[in-house]
């Protein structure tokens, strides 16, 4: 006897239920519960206090009708309904992401190959030529002979080849959208949803169909994971740069006759840039927040480390690897900023 | 190519209605509803009423309004900035609303150059990139576009500041650089949006005696928009007055301020001062017989305020109006005095008469 029977009886439903609660698929909880010899939750007694009348939700109607689904069988539909798109859904996403992990393998390759005598003076150097600034280029320095000091280098290089590579992609795949977006107001009412949703949904969410779409050993997998998070700010921000672009100014170069493609290459990117280049540094930045987090899905790098730390409590590591991590953001951040505001100020002086 | 005086844009029956549907409000607007009335049944704004202007070769045609009187929406329908609901403007006789995208485009290049109120200048291109940017749009060589955007730079007064960029200029430098771009462009029909209403006035005065001493050189066919009257008169050759979106009168503007046709007009003509804007030409009496007691000669474009300087405020006194060296009419100044008492509109003049 469960809370809601009278409410089939008085809607003369008893036959088309058939009885009560049907055994199916058991969640962990219910099956520990019931190795403990504690029923009590199945065989609840007719007579429930009035404050503790459950809502009634699929679980609930199930125990007086069984012909309404437990909320296990409607997890268990959602699930068998991704099962049976990933198959055709594999054949096409397979071969036209392939080339990522291409991609995200020869770097990682490249990015380990390189000596560490030669690999920090470039990156060293690289900071110079974006920044043109000896502060940030001395803490890039600093930062990575510390790593390399604490052997911890290595890690450090393949997180940041694999952002390399993300943000490249991101690059590559955002701001094409972000211009068709800003050009299109339907265009922009549709992905800005997409984004929206990418960009709350939480971040182990996306491990999840990737797993069961790709092999674990694919380096693409979390190469996926990685683009899908990173790749929202550039679009946003390439979008709401080229529409902010003085509406004069695009006045004057359609007074004058340019195309299409003259005022976009000569104007609205130009005069976008600043933001393009804000959105490029988000993107930077959430590549190496996921980095950590695809570790879970075989992500190589200072997140194995962080993993590493929680599983067998090896409390030093993790907070060592953190640190690094910290490091890297830092570094990333403030070589990118001083390259924008170098953009900056050649825009708006 | 016409010659000057010719008919060079013509603008015949064009409206604008502004809104969702403004097609389907035309036959309202044609069945004589008014501005007002069409915002309150259908939510429709009137922009532009029935107007119909030649804008003639080589001259200054200066569209004057207030703010909200359509100016802006009508010189954008020149070079099709803004397409109208209907009418016709016409450019050395062809209907530029028949052009498709890439014959519009050629317009734009070649024969309509545009200058902006707030300048509008590339803030990422150095002066003279901006100064040669309408030759470089159309896709000639960069060391044409460098020529020309340097020769017009210095004509307009900005020798050395070629690799300045716009925002390190003043406002007044930002709209030579401005009218150098759409100077280089070489083309016909110069549109200027209140050109000079974001200057200081001072600046403003410098850039309309650049702009006349350009255009006796150039006699390009201009179209300006303003909303100053000094500034309207100083530079006209033909003044439309336009307001609420209709053409309230149109004409040279000496003959708009001796005889305004609505009381709109005479409120915005009583504050000038009239003695610096009339010119002997339009209060002399045409006439070749030498007259008696004649003080002197003046020059028929001599404003009035030189005369009375001239004669020492003596209302007695005649002079001989000349124009190349010859005679073509007498001033009394008891005339001039007379074109000095600010006139009441066409209408209510007839009146008292």
């Amino acid at each position: 006897m469960a809370t809601y029977d009278g409410l089939f009886e008085t809607l003369g439903l008893e036959t088309w239920c058939g009885g009560g609660a049907t055994d199916g698929p058991m969640t962990m909880a219910e099956l520990l519960a019931r190795a403990n010899g504690s029923q009590a939750a199945e065989g609840a007694d007719p007579s429930v206090p009035l404050m503790q009348t459950p809502f009634p939700s699929l679980d609930a109607l199930n125990r007086s009708c069984a012909a309404i689904p437990r909320s296990r069988d409607m997890t268990e539909a959602v699930e068998n309904g991704f099962l049976s798109v990933k198959d055709p859904l594999k054949t096409v996403l397979d071969p036209l992401t392939q080339p990522l992990s291409w991609m995200l393998d020869l770097s990682l390759e490249l990015f380990q190959d390189i000596p560490w005598f030669i690999m920090i003076p470039l990156l060293v150097a690289a900071t110079w030529f974006a920044s043109r600034r000896i502060g940030v280029t001395l803490f890039v320095l600093v930062s990575f002979l510390f790593m390399a000091f604490i052997d911890y280098y290595d890690d450090a290089i393949r997180t940041l080849s694999i952002i390399f590579v993300c943000t490249i992609v991101s690059i590559v795949l955002g701001i094409p959208i972000g211009i068709a977006m800003s050009r299109s107001n339907a265009l922009q009412r549709t992905v800005i949803p997409i984004l929206d949703i990418l960009q709350t949904l939480p971040t182990f969410v996306y491990l999840i169909p990737l797993i069961y779409l790709f092999s674990v050993t694919e380096s693409k997998i979390y190469g996926i994971a990685i683009i899908l998070y990173a790749v929202v700010p550039v679009i946003r921000l390439t979008d709401l740069g080229i529409r902010l672009v003085d509406r004069d100014v695009i006045e004057a170069a359609d007074a004058f006759g340019m195309s299409q493609r003259q005022k976009l290459w000569g104007v609205q990117i130009p005069l976008a840039l600043p933001n393009i280049m804000a959105g490029v540094n988000q993107t930077i930045m959430m590549s190496l927040a996921m980095v950590v987090i695809a570790s879970l899905i075989s992500a190589p790098g200072l997140g194995v480390k962080v993993l590493a730390g929680i599983r067998n409590l090896e409390l030093g590591v993790g907070f060592v690897a953190g640190f690094c991590i910290v490091l890297l953001a830092v570094l990333l951040d403030r070589s990118t900023k001083a390259a924008l505001s170098r953009i900056d100020a050649s825009v708006r002086s | 190519m016409s010659g000057e005086g010719d008919v060079k844009v013509a603008i015949r029956r064009l409206y604008k209605i502004f809104g969702p549907n403004p097609k389907t409000m035309m036959r309202h607007v044609e069945g004589g509803m008014c501005k007002t009335d069409l915002l309150e049944q259908y939510n429709h704004v009137l922009g532009l009423q029935d107007i119909n202007v030649d804008i003639r070769a080589g001259e200054i045609t200066v569209i004057m309004g207030l703010s909200g009187s359509g100016k802006s929406t009508l010189i954008r329908h020149l070079n099709r900035l803004i397409d109208p609901t209907a009418g016709e403007v016409l450019v050395d006789g062809e209907n530029v609303l028949d052009y498709g995208d890439a014959r519009l485009a050629k317009l734009r290049q070649n024969t309509m150059s545009m200058v902006f109120q707030k300048f509008a200048l590339f803030p990422h291109q150095t002066v003279l990139a901006n100064a040669g940017m309408s030759r470089r749009v159309r896709g000639e060589r960069a060391e044409i576009a460098d020529t020309e955007g340097r020769r017009w730079l210095s004509r307009v007064g900005l020798d050395g500041y070629e690799d300045h960029y716009p925002g390190q200029l003043s406002g007044g430098m930002q709209q030579r650089v401005g009218i150098a771009r759409a100077l280089s462009s070489d083309s016909e029909i110069m549109l200027m949006d209140e050109a000079f209403s974001a200057l200081d006035p001072l600046i403003r005065t410098d850039m309309q005696d650049l702009l006349l001493e350009l255009q006796r050189e150039l006699h390009k066919t201009i179209v300006f928009i303003t909303h100053d009257l000094d500034e309207a008169l100083k530079i006209a050759d033909h003044l439309v007055i336009l307001k609420d979106g209709t053409i309230v009168q149109q004409g040279e503007p000496q003959e708009i301020l001796l005889q305004p046709n609505d009381p709109y007009i005479v409120d915005f003509i009583s504050d000038i001062n009239r003695a610096r804007v009339l010119r002997v030409r339009s209060v002399m009496e045409v006439t070749d017989r030498a007259g008696e007691g004649v003080a002197g000669e003046v020059e028929a474009d001599t404003n009035l305020e030189r005369v009375i300087a001239l004669s020492g405020g003596d209302t007695n006194l005649n002079y001989r109006v000349m124009e190349d060296g010859r005679q073509v009419g007498l001033l009394h100044m008891r005339d001039l005095v007379r074109a000095l008492v600010p006139v009441e509109a066409a209408s209510e003049d007839r009146r008292v008469a």
